[in-house]
């Protein structure tokens, strides 16, 4: 962010952390890259039963340079990984990445010529969820970790210089 | 009923019918590679089967014609089922195509063609539809590798 980089880790840089940190945690902005079956069980999330709005990350945005969060939520194959690559790379920082189900999570029990087998082999992943599909609880719980991430980075981290 | 559908064809195609099966209601009458488009219309035009539901292959590596063309037809008019097979060469994997007679055949023959590289002739527009155009081989294939993979980007780590 520039100016707390002059300053580097000092008490003002911690709290200039704790404010932007704040404020991103509460507000995700999600993509969801939806290709399978669960996204069934993410629309239960986003839904009133569980209502993924409480965690202020309801907002989807299909455009990848407007969200913070990339969802990918089930089986991405061969043909598809440059489309989720590419989708990644238009997205701004500071961006994180979901891995939605065991399919996204490591192929699951596609264990086959088609499919990507885990797209940590294509992007970068914060927080892997389990599940075929994944209960609702156990996305809202993954939401939680990411938001206890978030919240543990700087402004001083490499990845914002 | 069933029965009454297999000797009809039998009759009417005794060289080119080389078996037939039925178990509960499957009917299946195997046919000459050769012979596929004649009998298919005859299917078509006479019998009344004018859908055809299903298209696909089978691999028998240790048969001697090594693929399998597998058809099924179903008729409004009558309410029967009909599977048609047709053995194919596995050295020269061709065999007619049916997109003129129904064109439901059109993606089938080309997932047939993309899967297990089985030509049709006739086709008028076969290429691959599931796989990307840079796949090489036909990965239904018995003798596609299990573990080979063909990335289109490269892979992190």
């Amino acid at each position: 962010m520039g100016l707390e980089t002059a300053f580097g880790h000092s008490f003002f840089t911690s709290r200039v952390d704790d404010a932007v940190n704040w404020a991103r945690k509460y507000s995700f902005f999600q993509y969801p890259f939806v290709t399978a079956c669960c996204g069934m069980e993410f629309m239960s999330v986003w839904a009133s039963s569980y209502d993924i709005a409480r965690f202020g990350a309801e907002f989807p945005r299909f455009s990848p340079r407007q969200a913070d969060v990339l969802f990918v939520v089930g089986t991405v194959n061969e043909k598809l990984a440059p489309v989720l690559k590419r989708v990644y790379d238009q997205m701004c920082e500071p961006k994180w990445v979901v891995s939605f189900g065991v399919c996204a999570t490591s192929g699951g029990f596609y264990d086959n010529y088609a499919t990507v087998q885990g797209i940590d082999k294509i992007i970068p992943v914060d927080i892997y969820i389990p599940g075929c599909p994944p209960r609702p609880e156990a996305v809202l719980d993954a939401l939680m970790k990411l938001q206890e991430k978030v919240s543990a980075e700087s402004v001083m981290d490499k990845k914002y210089k | 009923m069933n029965q009454d559908l297999i000797r009809t064809i039998q009759e009417k195609f005794p060289a080119q019918v080389t078996g037939t099966h039925a178990f509960r209601g499957d009917s299946t009458v195997t046919v000459r590679r050769e012979a596929l488009r004649e009998v298919a219309g005859y299917l078509r035009d006479e019998l009344g089967f004018e859908f055809l539901m299903d298209l696909t292959a089978v691999d028998y590596p240790e048969r001697e014609d090594r693929f399998e063309m597998v058809y099924h037809f179903y008729s409004f008019k009558t309410n029967l089922r009909l599977r048609l097979k047709a053995p194919v060469n596995g050295k020269e994997p061709l065999i007619a195509s049916l997109t003129p007679l129904w064109g439901a055949a059109n993606w089938f023959e080309r997932e047939a063609y993309d899967m297990f590289g089985i030509k049709f002739e006739g086709h008028p527009d076969l290429r691959r539809i599931l796989m990307y155009d840079t796949f090489e081989g036909h990965p239904l294939r018995k003798d596609y590798p299990l573990k080979k993979r063909q990335p289109r980007i490269v892979h992190r780590e």
